[in-house]
């Protein structure tokens, strides 16, 4: 397809009747909002990431997908930061009705989706869609979505995909999948189909089957993506790693830098845990429960009887990395963790899950405790 | 709720200490919930509002202001024996406020430069919160406090739960409404990391960092806050001025900020 045919490819979206959101930029950096048309991506622009940091800057290539991912992700439309679960209202007789707030899921198309994002729906979707008692307003949103994803043409700095197995390619859950080829005369994208309503939308759209040399362009693209990986995180045995090390000193050390700001968590495409608040209005007669972001550096979010059960920031920061890289495989059989370095871009203390994972196993406790025992 | 105060309307007393009155006209400014509120609280002191008083004693007081004269130091007493519930409005009430920048200097000199006459000023050598005083059934942070804030206070105590206010920083509000991190993004220096939340993270909304209005959070990590912002630059004395804003005086800012004073390296 013709980079000139993108525009085409939104109308033919929006004829569905799909509402498109997508990358487009704000406030200095690239954010997910609505998408009017395909001028509003953030075309010719990339961003440079690093611990604790975020510029944009120009490209000299005008390329369209030119960029990594930035501080949102598909979780703000399906899993909101504020959700009103219902509403109770007490008629002058006292008699109590309750109405569900749950509102009705937009149609919704999410253009430009990284694999790692693909991934992380996937995670969020067994955590709250499967099982016996599935959240009803992400089960219900997440039919009526439409994934766009593109294949990565850069790496971020703070990326490492490749480590987690969930990227640069996107292999599945996708309804089309986009690999943007900037060449010195040409400028087009290869197109994979990945659904029947991926196929539609190309319907209207004009293009062509690519060739073999497309098609092996395409596969380069990635390729030079994957060799460019900005960080690296070794899983082998990780969850053992984490759990025989709940007593290492470097969370200590990680503790005394961490904030307990939460901003990892909130911007992390898997983590899904949120609180609810009970809200009265002054006249004593309405009520609603809301359903909020929340976040386990938070003490209220460990709060039992008699106060939080994970005092320290050690103990929650603690909590955080192992749950990700380690209990979360025996909860939901895969890692929480899909590498997409959103967490040590957006950490305002530049704190790097990578070099933490790293830490821990080049101070491992068990290999200390083998020293000790051979020099005994 | 407990029939007996649906039937009797909760009456309400407004109290002024040091202060800008800024706190007690986000009561004025709850339009939407004035008529309610009218309804269900009889309002029996509240100058700003009407010149009218009642006698006590209160169902609630909300007192606003910090301690800076012996006079004011005896009428907080009078106002908490005339109270069933004392709740402190505001970063002056909770925390001295931006008077108590006095607690770091000697106030005689001030009033010796501020003052024709310094010898008719009675004030205190120190700006106090209420607490520091009395006993406060509950402090609602801010500067001023955030006026659904002051409903939900309200509200709790009329509808009988415990009200909404949560410690946890800034950052857990600005991240909810999706504003790209000014810290990251651009190196603006922000105290939200160790702000408590409330005011529903206004500035970085705005392309500006936190200015710390609701005072430390639950568990403010102010070591490495600063170090991130040596490291973007700044130098230890404005450390020390964005710390002693309105919430100077509270801890743990004012310890930090008499630290990065003394080091001034
Ligand atoms: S833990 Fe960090 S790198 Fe992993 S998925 Fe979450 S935000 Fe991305
Ligand atoms: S690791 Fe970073 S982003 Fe996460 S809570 Fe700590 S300081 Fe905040
Ligand atoms: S702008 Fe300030 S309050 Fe918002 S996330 Fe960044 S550090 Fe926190």
């Amino acid at each position: 397809m013709a980079r000139s045919a993108l525009e085409d490819m939104f109308r033919a979206i929006q004829a569905l009747g799909y509402e498109i959101v997508g990358p487009t930029i704000r406030d200095g950096a690239i954010v997910y909002a609505e998408l009017k048309g395909a001028d509003d991506l953030p075309i010719g622009w990339t961003d440079v990431q690093g611990p604790g940091s975020y510029r944009l800057e120009r490209r000299a290539d005008g390329a369209v997908f030119g960029f990594a991912v930035g501080p949102h992700s598909v979780k703000k439309y399906l899993l909101p930061p504020s959700l009103r679960l219902w509403r109770a209202t007490r008629d002058s007789r006292g008699a109590i009705s309750v109405e569900a707030g749950t509102e009705n899921p937009r149609k919704l198309a999410v253009f430009g989706l990284r694999s790692c994002e693909l991934h992380a729906i996937a995670i969020q979707d067994k955590v709250l869609a499967a099982g016996a008692h599935p959240d009803a307003h992400y089960a219900s949103q997440r039919q009526h979505l439409l994934l766009v994803a593109v294949n990565c043409m850069t790496a971020g700095a703070t990326c490492f995909c490749t480590s987690m197995r969930t990227g640069p390619r996107a292999t599945h859950g996708y309804d089309l999948a986009l690999t943007e080829l900037v060449g010195e005369r040409s400028h087009e994208f290869v197109i994979e189909f990945g659904s029947g309503t991926g196929m539609r939308v190309m319907e209207g759209v004009p293009h062509r089957v690519a060739g073999d040399a497309q098609i092996a362009a395409a596969g380069e693209v990635t390729r030079r993506t994957a060799a460019a990986m900005g960080r690296g995180l070794e899983t082998d045995g990780i969850k053992e790693l984490l759990y025989a090390n709940l007593e290492n000193s470097r969370w200590d050390e990680v503790a005394s830098r961490c904030l307990a700001c939460t901003n990892c968590t909130m911007v992390c495409p898997t983590c899904f845990c949120t609180s609810v608040e009970d809200r009265v209005e002054l006249g004593g007669s309405v009520a609603e429960r809301v359903r909020m972001w929340d976040s386990c550096h938070t003490m209220d979010f460990s709060h039992l009887h008699g106060g939080s059960v994970r005092g320290s920031i050690k103990a929650r920061y603690r909590q955080w990395l192992t749950h990700k890289l380690a209990s979360w495989i025996d909860q939901f059989g895969s890692s929480g963790c899909v590498g997409c370095g959103r967490c040590i871009t957006w950490c305002p203390a530049g704190i790097d899950i990578t070099e933490e994972a790293a830490a821990i196993r080049a101070t491992d406790l068990r290999k200390r405790r083998m020293v000790a025992a051979n020099e005994s | 709720m407990p029939a007996a105060t649906r039937a009797r309307k909760l009456k309400l007393a407004v109290w002024k200490f040091a202060s800008c009155d800024g706190c007690q006209l986000s009561l004025l400014d709850c339009e939407d919930e004035l008529l309610a509120l009218a309804e269900r609280v009889r309002i029996a002191n509240f100058l700003e509002a009407s010149r009218a008083t009642v006698r006590g004693p209160y169902d609630l007081s909300l007192v606003e202001g910090s301690i800076t004269t012996p006079h004011d130091a005896a009428r907080i007493q009078e106002v908490r024996q005339a109270s069933r519930y004392l709740v402190t409005i505001g970063a002056c009430a909770a925390a001295g406020g931006i008077q108590a920048l006095r607690n770091f200097r000697d106030v005689k000199e001030f009033t010796s430069i501020v003052y024709a006459t310094p010898a008719y000023i009675s004030t205190l050598d120190r700006s106090t919160p209420i607490a520091a005083h009395v006993r406060v059934d509950f402090e609602l942070r801010g500067c001023p406090v955030n006026k659904a804030q002051l409903i939900e206070v309200v509200s709790a105590l009329l509808n009988g739960h415990s009200p909404h206010t949560p410690a946890h920083p800034v950052c857990v509000e600005c991240k909810r409404r999706g504003t790209v991190c000014v810290m990251v993004a651009r190196s603006v220096p922000c105290l939200g990391p160790i702000t408590h939340a409330g005011c529903g993270a206004i500035c970085p909304a705005y392309g500006r960092g936190c200015y710390g209005c609701f005072g430390p959070s639950e568990s403010p990590n102010i070591a490495s806050l600063a170090a991130q912002w040596i490291a973007a630059g700044a130098t230890r004395s404005a450390i020390v001025r964005v710390l002693r804003a309105f919430n100077a005086a509270a801890e743990p800012f004012a310890a930090a900020s008499k630290a990065y004073e003394d080091d001034q390296g």
